[in-house]
């Protein structure tokens, strides 16, 4: 990782990644940071507005929105990343060892994968709730189980290409272990594929756990969670329309952080997507002058 | 010595549950005297290719042997390499994300030895090729064709196998480069004894550089020659050949 000072060359790359460890930071510290109990029930505080105590107002039982929303980072933000990180690993290690070994290993590996495809992902959910019961560990479970045979799938076709590439033929023939040229050459290579599928699923895994708390099978209600906070202000929507406007907003700016680093990311660990620099055009002038004998 | 004996090749045809098989190989047998240059010619989907990837042991023959002083050709973990290979492709045979020290450091890397040291060696194998040291730190896509393929027999050289395999090395650079990387390649080969199997389906490159031709057809050997009696082949199939480019 050699290439990650790139990355922060970028402005937007350096603010969205500013932004999503803070908000990390603050989920994880929540109980310390958050200003006020988010459970905290003040009845005649309903719909109250912005004030010095409750900095981003109060919400239709009066509870603190900016408290609920820092805690809401934990559902929301935090187990959806260790989520997305178990399928992707469980999706790339299956992904590498189908495109790389290919044949039987890989016939075998994608048909236990177009089984899992044949569940519809909804349902599947719904059967986990129902067998294990109501609760947000439970969705995450079944998010776990139907996302990686989609992630290995993604990932073996990025492997596939990439594995019949000369330079792993060359790798081959040194007599590299199979396991190391999959480390060093292509592991760097699929990586930004990687990076940009997971963190465009990322979005759709916190839209769906919101769904899934909208309909009472996720987070319970009094703990706070972005999605449901939506929810609660949806049923509100026309009367206090201002009520969405908090969850709403860090929804699509946290979002957005995430899009904008991952896209930032996989430019800046591509070489060839790598925007020269100065002194790197000089050496580039300088060797155009030097190697005039050579036409291609 | 390499000897290549009744080497045979299949590759499946058909889908999971076929037994149908497609016969690449038939029954290959040639000897290879270490430090003579090998040509290997033939046209397109002759097998010369899928020979060369048994000869660097990247696949395995379905049956027959080659070996290399009578043992197996690639031993995992030794850090000897019995033969190092340059491709034709030459926008993916240098991994994008590697820089040029990189690439031959990764030859460099599979012996044993001080990584100091041979990061000092790097210099002097781009100066073997004829490359500017300012190449060090750049990436295979900042390159020319002609030098990503002159780093690639720089890697191919750094391995310190007694013989190279060339397949369709130069083909897919343009006329003038290509004489360029030929007259490198009969340099290294007079200088440092390099022993070259070039796979190619040009004759004239071939006879540019090769000590001995083999001309291939569907999977089996037409004939093999000493360059200096090309004109003397025997087979009709390897006449035609040669009457073609002679008109």
């Amino acid at each position: 990782m050699n290439r990650i000072h790139y990355l922060f060359k970028d402005r937007l790359a350096l603010f969205s990644f500013l932004l999503i460890t803070t908000t990390l930071l603050v989920g994880i510290f929540a109980p310390w940071v958050a200003p006020n109990d988010p459970q905290e029930v003040h009845m005649n505080l309903r719909f109250a507005s912005v004030s010095w105590k409750y900095l981003l107002g109060n919400d239709h039982l009066g509870r603190c929105v900016l408290s609920r929303l820092i805690y809401g980072i934990r559902p929301s933000v935090l187990w959806v990343l260790i989520t997305l990180a178990i399928s992707v690993g469980i999706g790339a290690v299956v992904g590498f060892v189908a495109g790389y070994f290919k044949e039987k290993t890989d016939a075998f590996l994608m048909r236990i994968c177009d089984i899992m495809f044949s569940f519809p992902g909804y349902v599947m959910t719904l059967a986990i709730i129902g067998v294990l019961g109501v609760g947000i560990e439970n969705i995450l479970l079944a998010f776990v189980l139907i996302k990686w045979a989609w992630f290995a799938r993604i990932i073996r076709t990025s492997v596939i290409q990439h594995s019949n590439a000369e330079y792993v033929k060359f790798s081959k023939a040194l007599g590299t272990s199979s396991f190391k040229i999959m480390r060093m050459h292509i592991l760097p290579v699929t990586l930004p594929d990687i990076i940009v599928t997971s963190s465009s699923s990322f979005s759709s895994m916190v839209l769906q756990i919101s769904g899934f708390s909208f309909l009472g099978l996720g987070v319970q209600a009094p703990h706070a969670e972005w999605g449901m906070m939506l929810n609660e202000a949806r049923q509100v929507m026309f009367s206090r329309p201002e009520v969405m406007l908090a969850p709403g907003i860090t929804t699509i700016i946290f979002v957005s952080a995430v899009n904008f680093f991952t896209d930032a990311l996989q430019i800046a660990l591509d070489p060839k997507l790598t925007p020269i620099g100065r002194e790197h055009r000089k050496g580039l002038k300088q060797r155009a002058n030097l190697h005039r004998g050579e036409v291609a | 010595m390499l000897v290549v004996d009744q080497v045979n090749k299949y590759y499946r045809k058909g889908g999971m549950f076929s037994r149908e098989r497609q016969q690449v190989l038939n029954n290959i047998n040639f000897q290879y005297n270490l430090g003579e240059c090998l040509g290997i010619i033939g046209e397109s989907g002759c097998g010369k290719s899928t020979l060369g990837r048994l000869l660097l042991g990247i696949e395995k023959p379905e049956s027959g042997s080659i070996l290399l002083h009578g043992e197996e050709l690639v031993k995992k973990g030794t850090g000897k390499v019995a033969m190092s290979a340059v491709f034709q492709d030459y926008t993916s045979s240098i991994n994008p994300f590697f820089t040029v020290e990189q690439a031959i450091m990764e030859a460099l890397n599979m012996k044993p030895g001080k990584r100091k040291l041979k990061a000092s060696k790097v210099d002097y194998y781009l100066q073997h090729v004829g490359l500017e040291l300012s190449c060090r730190n750049k990436y295979p896509h900042e390159l020319s064709g002609g030098q990503v393929q002159r780093v690639c027999i720089a890697r191919a050289i750094a391995t310190e196998s007694p013989c190279i395999l060339l397949d369709e090395a130069i083909s897919s650079l343009d006329g003038s480069v290509q004489i360029q990387i030929l007259e490198l390649l009969k340099k290294l080969k007079d200088r440092d004894k390099l022993g070259y199997i070039f796979i190619t389906h040009d004759i004239q490159s071939a006879a540019y550089l090769c000590n001995r031709v083999m001309i291939m057809r569907n999977g089996e050997i037409e004939e093999i020659v000493n360059i200096e009696h090309l004109k003397d082949v025997q087979s009709p199939y390897a006449r035609k050949m040669l009457e073609m480019i002679m008109a």
